[in-house]
């Protein structure tokens, strides 16, 4: 049962790495927070004093660069999710995995784990830069891996929520531009919870980006991780019926 | 005594809608024969593919594939099942022996075997040479290989192939045939087409679709066997038309010309040699007698067109 979802997901993997597409995103996502990493150096070195603000280097450059990061991933992660049942469905391709002895599940679990592999470099592009000046300083690691955890999950619900969106058309350009809309919307729910308005506390708790908060600054807290996990478990499943409401 | 059929569908109907698609198609797949699917373009043959190989839900009915459930066993069922859907199912970015990797891997084949079943397939299809060219630099006919050997690559009992001949050049044609032909003695083969020539060529049962209906279903053999109706008599010195029908099992004459008419038989019975024996001692100078037989693609176009064809066209070969 297992072997089915891995070889889909090694497929979809390789599919991913063979695309000009992964490797441009990948290397303007280096190129912007290597240039962010750097500007932040350079203001540190002009006044020092800023790290007052902030618990140490670690904190510092997590906050700005993995901050910064996120919105990054707001923009590029609809690009790489849009493939992934939209161009299949297109071309034809999807047929394969249908007619398959794999569950639905399996096909989106597997298609999912694959995008991890990519979300695993875009973590390590990033996770890259903060760790070089362990050459120079002394790093908290806690407070770093707790950042990373932060963005994994972050990437986590941006793709299952991308992917849920692939699943409703034919068009990855379609799917792009969904996929963006959904994230985003879910992301500016937080801007509601200022507003004078019934339910302004929980909108705080629905929005993507005040979860991240807590993370980003090393605090690691059940109900965020919590929260990260069922948004992507329950797109993930809303993409299972849809792709199962397609057959009947 | 008679094997489990590995398709047995029953009652499969389909609506988009309110269009409704496929109607009560009941269809039996049996061991070891090429079952071939006709009917004109919109008919149903690939709706009612999809349903048999699980791509889509009936609105009706059941399918079961060496006797799963396709509805309650989806997994085991097409663990039997190899389809080539009307476009080939096929990642253009992947290179050959990538892609039939994946598709042996995702149909379960063991590690241990799967470098076999790769060259077993690539072979099959006449892919040696192809193993590390892009499948989207294919030409048409090499990319309908390809997805071709990904329907077989796992050995499957049942393989369904919707259309595999279209827009392949005849030569292509004729390969793939063959290899459909050859793939027939060890697997069950369910085959659809608009061409007629191509079922006759390799099936041993045919079956047409119309309208969504199955309107004809036949072993090959007995569709091939010419079912004789009418027949022309040509007679230099010709008696009274009342004489002709007189003739036996003679139920109906049409004069075509002063020498020619046409007789309609009663059964299918040969009365023919009698028939000249007459001619010749009565002195009517017989100088044409031609059965006029029914053809699978008389069958074909009577049953599609709509309207009960006339008198059937004649014997030679349908186009």
């Amino acid at each position: 049962m297992i072997a089915g979802m891995l070889s889909i997901a090694g497929n979809e993997a390789r599919r991913i790495f063979t695309s000009p597409l992964a490797w441009t995103v990948l290397a303007v996502v280096a190129a912007i927070s290597g240039f962010i990493f750097i500007n932040l150096l350079l203001s540190l070195q002009a006044d020092p004093m800023a790290l007052s603000d902030y618990i140490g280097v670690s904190d510092y450059i997590s906050a700005g660069v993995f901050g910064f990061a996120t919105l990054l991933f707001l923009l590029v992660m609809p690009l790489m999710t849009m493939r992934l049942f939209a161009e299949e469905r297109k071309n034809g391709s999807l047929t394969l995995l249908m007619a398959a002895p794999v569950s639905l599940t399996q096909i989106v679990l597997g298609k999912f784990l694959g995008l991890c592999v990519f979300m695993a470099a875009l973590l390590l592009i990033l996770g890259v830069m903060p760790a070089s000046l362990a050459f120079s300083t002394s790093l908290d690691y806690g407070r770093l891996a707790a950042g990373m955890l932060g963005m994994l999950l972050m990437l986590m619900a941006f793709s299952a929520a991308g992917l849920f969106v692939s699943t409703l058309t034919r068009e990855p350009t379609i799917a792009a531009v969904g996929g963006f809309g959904l994230v985003l919307m879910f992301w500016l729910l937080d801007v509601l919870a200022y507003q004078e308005i019934p339910f302004a506390g929980l909108f705080r708790h629905l929005s993507l980006i005040a979860h991240y908060e807590n993370l980003r600054r090393g605090i690691f807290d059940t109900a965020d991780v919590i929260y990260y996990l069922l948004f992507t478990g329950t797109f993930l499943w809303a993409a299972v019926q849809r792709l199962d409401m397609e057959r009947s | 005594m008679e094997a489990a059929p590995l398709i047995q569908a029953q009652g499969l109907t389909r609506a988009f809608g309110p269009t409704v698609a496929v109607e009560g198609v009941d269809l039996q797949l049996r061991q070891g024969e090429i079952l071939g699917l006709l009917g004109p373009n919109g008919a149903g043959k690939s709706t009612t593919m999809k349903m048999l190989t699980g791509c889509l839900a009936p609105s009706a009915g059941s399918v079961a594939i060496g006797g799963f459930d396709l509805r309650t066993a989806p997994v085991a069922a097409k663990r039997k099942l190899g389809y080539l859907p009307e476009q080939p199912p096929l990642y253009p970015e992947l290179c050959v022996d990538e892609f039939l990797g994946f598709a042996a891997r995702l149909h379960g084949v063991p590690r241990g075997e799967r470098e076999a079943a790769l060259e077993r397939a690539k072979t099959s299809c006449g892919l040696q040479a192809m193993g590390r060219r892009l499948v989207g630099n294919l030409s048409k006919g090499y990319q309908q290989r390809v997805g071709l050997a990904q329907a077989i690559i796992h050995s499957p009992e049942v393989i369904v192939l919707d259309e595999p001949t279209v827009g392949l050049d005849p030569i292509q044609i004729r390969e793939i045939r063959a290899l459909i032909t050859e793939l027939g003695r060890k697997h069950s083969v369910l085959l659809s087409s608009h061409i007629l020539p191509e079922i006759q060529a390799i099936c041993d049962r045919v079956m047409i679709i119309n309208r969504g209906r199955v309107v004809y279903s036949e072993d090959m053999a007995t569709a091939m066997r010419p079912s004789f109706s009418s027949a022309i008599i040509g007679l230099r010195k010709p008696p009274e038309e009342g004489a002709l029908a007189a003739l036996e099992d003679v139920e109906a004459v049409e004069a075509l010309d002063a020498q020619r008419f046409r007789l309609r038989c009663r059964t299918d019975t040969t009365a023919r040699e009698r028939w000249a024996a007459t001619a010749a001692s009565e002195g009517w100078g017989l100088f044409e007698l031609q059965p006029e037989l029914r053809t699978l693609e008389d069958i074909f176009v009577s049953l599609t067109s709509g309207q009960q064809s006339e008198a059937p066209a004649g014997t030679q070969e349908a186009a």
